[in-house]
């Protein structure tokens, strides 16, 4: 039983290679969004809190 | 001749850094969870860890890994408090229950996102570490705390899953001829093989 060989190896790489746009895609997507002022604000919140004490 | 404003860090402080890294790591937390309100609650939890152990970051490594790997702890640690209670605002689960795509050969975005969402937590972290931010394998292994083989191997298995997910069998242009189950069986034998 050797047929394992024959396992399309190329066609495989293809899909992976779609696979990952995908899922760059997905991460690109979540990226672009604009970063909520809430954060902004906590790193501010957190610079002061070090400097007045 | 001016001070600089004294309730600023200095500005070798790596914190300052952090602003920089919102993106990312938000996108990650994203993408992690499906969940935006989960995931920004992940993001300030990590920013706040990341502040005020600043210590434990070494300075000229990477500190996008390091917030990574502080933010995937702080998904394991949610997921386990919160176990299957898991909202489900963008109907992720509902829009699994999708038709097979007929003809298409691209993968339908929508398709992917459902098939994506189910995976298991450590097949779509691995994805999103190694597929889609473009960290090194080795990168992710050191976040993650496992071997690079590890790494490899769960990608491989995660990719395989996703497209066991989306219904393959029926991309003729992609396994051209060879129809899904076959292929399947052929990759299953040759992982049982080695």
């Amino acid at each position: 039983m050797t047929q394992d060989d024959q396992r399309p190896e190329r066609k495989g790489l293809g899909l992976k290679r779609q696979i990952d746009e995908n899922l760059k895609r997905v991460y690109q997507d979540a990226l672009e969004e604009d970063v909520p002022d809430r954060f902004k604000e906590l790193l501010e919140r957190l610079r002061a809190k070090e400097t007045g004490k | 001749m001016t001070t600089a404003p004294d309730n600023l860090p200095p500005p070798d402080d790596p914190r300052e850094a952090l602003t920089h890294h919102l993106p990312a790591l938000r996108a990650f937390a994203i993408s992690l969870t499906g969940n935006v309100a989960l995931a920004d609650d992940m993001v300030q939890d990590t920013i706040v860890k990341a502040w005020t152990h600043i210590d434990s970051f070494q300075t000229g490594t990477n500190m996008r890994a390091w917030l990574f790997t502080i933010l995937r702890n702080t998904f394991y640690s949610h997921r386990r408090k919160r176990k299957r209670e898991l909202p489900d605002p963008e109907g992720i689960h509902a829009a699994s229950l999708y038709e097979k795509p007929e003809h298409d050969s691209k993968l339908a975005m929508t398709d992917f996102r459902a098939a994506f969402a189910k995976l298991s937590d450590e097949h779509r972290e691995v994805l999103l570490l190694v597929g889609a931010s473009g960290f090194s394998v080795q990168e992710a292994a050191e976040m993650i705390g496992v071997p690079p083989g590890t790494v490899k191997s769960r990608a491989s298995r995660a990719r395989s899953r996703l497209c066991a997910l989306l219904g393959m069998k029926d991309g003729e242009h992609m396994l051209d001829g060879v129809d899904g189950s076959t292929a399947a069986v052929m990759s299953r034998s040759g992982t049982q093989a080695a």
